[in-house]
């Protein structure tokens, strides 16, 4: 009987344990969990705080889960090294456990840059985690002003979390645009807009560069007064039981598409790996829940024996902010087309006559559709492409293709 | 398995199927009182112009797309059926943005809804198959299927 080991217990582990159990209904899993929780959707936890979930639905498996796939969980343990050579995990207790496949899942921690007097911050916070969401929950109240640093997805996740719970939200980051990563300027600009007109503050371009207990003073000269602070900079990737050991770790833990680290019999996933983006063309972390999903199944089915490839990963998201919704996937190179509508704006990137990536605000209908074609590599000149500059729909595809896609009578 | 497949030649673009289908997860019992002078909602669509119609609905995939990319893993997969569990979404559209069918869109609260066959509400099979005045759409097992 193989004995497996996962470290982590986020959305990744869960995809590895399904991955692992598609192949192998015997083998003895063991989950080391750092948080003390059943595994729970992480990007829920602004929806906790905004009164649209609960601990009991953020669950992202049922009660029964572990139970159901043969798992024993560990819950409030951190692995603290990997011997790769007597091929064991050591636990902060000092618990040592055997393995034969053993996958890294750890996920990413929130990276806080050096700035002055931080220490100084009473209710400082980060918003990565459960137990910061409910950390931060204890302090909310109707009148209290809270300063976010970071204006990406996390920083105005929370944002929108916590809105209708604490009197006024400013949000500060270095670079010029809100949600940056994913993002060009004009998109930006028409979020921050909608943001702001919900009462929502922004200083860009601009970062804190020291505090005091309850005040930031801005790199620009400005100061911001605040009750609450929230840390959302940034994130890395938690590569240190691999690097320590010598494995092959770059901006993640690099993977092929099997999802095998550098170090034979050792697999890793999710945001803590750096796998092929086939939009991209080479590797990168993919911080996103659905590629941990896949990349979590990948790795489980080939830790269980089985031959599984993960070729077709790419950048995608989908987030809205106080009903403003936005897709954005692939890559931004290429030439660009813009379609712009009272609904809302929609771009493509198109380059060697594929379509590379899109970021649409607004109507959002049957996105998935162009998604695909990124995915799958569909050269536009086999589609009708420029119907999608009205509507995304299946009218794109010959009467043929679609014939094959929905199995209809031949 | 069995599954909804549409005869895109034999479709009349009538739209039948997405009042079947809405009235048939509307849980009441008098269809007038149902969609008379509302906005439906139904999870089958027809898409196309002048004289290309056709319906769309889930494929219930092999692989489901929208199983793996669910961010609150309300989506499962169960004896070929893909279902929501709508208590659990919280209608960030992920499922909307990886369906490769273009196949399923929220319903008026906002909160995510697809077919589900029929299965548990009143009809037990296909309202949009029952319904369809051509015979465009069809229920069944077909060879080749995945
Ligand atoms: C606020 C927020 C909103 C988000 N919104 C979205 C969204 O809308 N869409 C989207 O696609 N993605 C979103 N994400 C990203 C998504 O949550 C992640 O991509 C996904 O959770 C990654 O899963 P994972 O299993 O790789 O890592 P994680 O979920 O981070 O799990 C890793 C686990 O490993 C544990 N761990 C780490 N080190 C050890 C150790 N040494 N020993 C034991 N345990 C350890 C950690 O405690 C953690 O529980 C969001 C993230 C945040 C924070
Ligand atoms: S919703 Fe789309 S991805 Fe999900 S099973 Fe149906 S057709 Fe497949
Ligand atoms: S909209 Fe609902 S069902 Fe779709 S991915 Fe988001 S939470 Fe899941």
């Amino acid at each position: 009987m193989k004995r497996y080991v996962i470290i982590g217990n986020g959305t990744a582990a869960a995809g590895i344990i399904e991955g692992i159990r598609n192949v192998d209904k015997e083998g003895r899993i063991t989950v080391i969990s750092g948080e003390d929780h059943h595994v729970y959707s992480r990007p829920l936890i602004s929806y906790y705080l905004e009164g649209k979930t609960d601990l009991e639905r953020m669950k992202y498996r049922p009660d029964d889960f572990y139970e159901t796939n043969g798992c024993e969980v560990l819950f409030g343990k951190q692995a603290e090294s990997i011997d790769k050579d007597g091929k064991t995990v050591k636990l902060c207790d000092g618990t040592v456990i055997t393995y034969d496949k053993l996958a890294v899942a750890t996920g990413s921690r929130p990276f806080v840059p050096q700035m002055d007097g931080l220490e100084k911050v009473k209710k400082k916070f980060g918003f990565m985690t459960l137990g910061d969401a409910l950390e931060l929950e204890k302090v909310l109240t109707k009148d209290a002003n809270v300063l976010i640093v970071g204006a990406g997805l996390i920083g105005l996740k929370c944002a929108e979390g916590i809105y209708g719970r604490v009197g006024h939200i400013t949000v500060c980051d270095l670079a010029d645009r809100v949600l940056s990563s994913i993002l060009d300027s004009d998109c930006a600009a028409i979020v921050e807009k909608h943001l702001e007109s919900k009462g929502v503050s922004f200083i860009l371009s601009d970062t804190a560069a020291s505090f005091e207990e309850k005040r930031a003073y801005m790199r620009s000269g400005k100061t911001v007064d605040f009750d609450i602070l929230v840390l959302a900079v940034g994130v890395r990737a938690n590569t240190g039981l691999i690097g320590s050991i010598g494995g092959n770790v770059n901006r993640g833990i690099v993977v092929n598409e099997k999802m095998e680290t550098s170090i034979p019999g050792i697999y890793a996933a999710g945001d803590c790996a750096e796998g092929y983006d086939s939009a991209l063309g080479s590797n990168r972390v993919l911080a996103i829940l659905p590629n941990a999903y896949m990349q979590g199944f990948t790795a489980g089915k080939n830790m269980a024996g089985s031959e599984a490839a993960l070729t077709n990963a790419i950048p995608m998201n989908s987030i809205g902010f106080f009903g403003l919704h936005m897709m954005t996937a692939g890559v931004y190179e290429g030439e660009m087309t813009e379609e712009k509508s009272e609904e809302g704006v929609k771009r493509f990137f198109v380059k060697d006559g594929l379509l590379k990536g899109f970021m649409i605000i607004g109507s959002t209908e049957r996105t998935g559709i162009l998604t695909s074609l990124i995915r799958e590599k569909t050269p536009l000149d086999t589609v009708d492409f420029g119907k999608v500059r009205t509507l995304v729909s299946n009218m794109i595809f010959t009467r043929e293709m679609r014939r094959k896609k929905f199995g209809g009578i031949v | 398995m069995k599954r909804v497949y549409v005869n895109e030649e034999w479709c009349l673009g009538c739209h039948l199927c997405e009042y079947n289908c809405a009235f048939a997860n509307s849980g009441l019992e008098n269809m007038v009182f149902a969609l008379k002078d509302k906005k439906i909602f139904p999870r089958i669509h027809v898409e196309g112009e002048d004289r290309i119609t056709f319906a769309v609905s889930c494929r219930h995939c092999e692989d489901p797309m929208c199983v793996k990319s669910c961010i609150a893993g309300a989506i499962t997969k169960k004896d070929g059926v893909v279902k929501i569990n709508r208590n659990k979404c919280v209608g960030c559209l992920t499922c909307v943005l990886v369906c490769p069918y273009g196949a399923l869109a929220p319903g008026e609260d906002g909160i995510m809804q697809k077919c589900e066959l029929c299965l548990e509400n009143s009809c037990g099979a296909p309202a949009c198959v029952t319904g369809c005045p051509n015979k465009a759409i069809v229920y069944e097992e077909r060879s080749g299927d995945q």
